[in-house]
């Protein structure tokens, strides 16, 4: 009763008693993978642009091919498409787990912590995997 | 049943001014679930394509590319997503951009870049397929 006592001043300006939010929760996995399939996502958004400049080279002639191969071929391009890979697939996985809660299955608490670290694990050795693969197909690094 | 429902509350009125709820509240959650189911195997292929890809010559890349099957499944990927791509977007700007002027400028922009990214990627792809 003391919260309502303390915010009784009158008018819009007075204090009211708030709803408990995020930072009094302690992180958890669950909560940490929601955020990362949402960042991932806004990442994917931009990152869509790296797949039309390298259908829009393709399309334009080999000099504008050149320059993506370029740019993919340094450490900067590397990384930028490494993460890529990784968040493209982290997405996926992660929204494969939604759609199995949205049937809802899989919500107990050690089946979702379970899901919800195999996404994690999944998108990391999957994207290890693509990128072996990669490198052989192009006969290996360069 | 005939064209006055039974327990309809709202006037004849009040039903043609458009009030009320639009009956559409969950077409972007649906949305967003179909184009996440499609998205799965579209995902999977694009990664296969760009590995099938990776190292070959430009008149190579045109050739695979602007083949049909290949052409048609890069297509599918791209507008399943950026339709995907919009209503995830639109969802961020309605949880945190509060402010009218930039919540509705935001959006705007959302449209317009979705739109610009698919239509270039989708040109560049019939381009290669067609060969002009």
């Amino acid at each position: 009763m003391a919260e309502l006592k303390a915010g009784s001043a009158p008018g819009p300006q007075r204090s009211r008693p708030l709803s408990p939010h995020l930072q009094i929760y302690r992180p958890m996995l669950t909560m940490t993978m929601s955020i990362v399939h949402r960042v991932t996502g806004a990442a994917l958004y931009f990152g869509i642009l790296l797949l039309a400049w390298w259908l829009v080279a393709a399309a334009s002639g080999p000099n504008a091919y050149a320059n993506v191969e370029w740019f993919m071929g340094t450490l900067i391009g590397r990384v930028v498409l490494f993460g890529y890979t990784w968040a493209l697939l982290h997405h996926m996985l992660g929204g494969i787990r939604h759609l199995i809660w949205d049937t809802l299955h899989g919500m107990e608490p050690s089946e979702r912590e379970l899901l919800t670290l195999a996404t994690l694990v999944g998108s990391v050795s999957l994207t290890l995997v693509v990128w072996v693969v990669g490198y052989l197909a192009m006969g290996g690094p360069r | 049943m005939s064209g006055q429902r039974q327990n309809e509350l709202r006037t004849a009125a009040r039903r043609v001014r458009g009030l009320g709820a639009a009956r559409s509240g969950t077409k972007d959650f649906w949305h967003q679930r179909v184009t996440s189911v499609a998205g799965i195997p579209l995902t999977i292929a694009l990664i296969v394509i760009v590995i099938a890809l990776l190292g070959r010559s430009h008149a190579a890349v045109v050739q695979i590319l602007g083949s049909p099957l290949v052409a048609v499944i890069m297509l599918l990927f791209i507008l399943n997503s950026v339709y995907h791509m919009w209503i995830g977007m639109q969802e961020i700007i309605l949880d945190y951009v509060h402010e009218d002027k930039s919540k509705f400028l935001s959006l705007m922009a959302n449209t317009f870049f979705v739109i610009a990214v698919g239509l270039a990627c989708a040109f560049a792809i019939l381009k290669l397929s067609f060969g002009v």
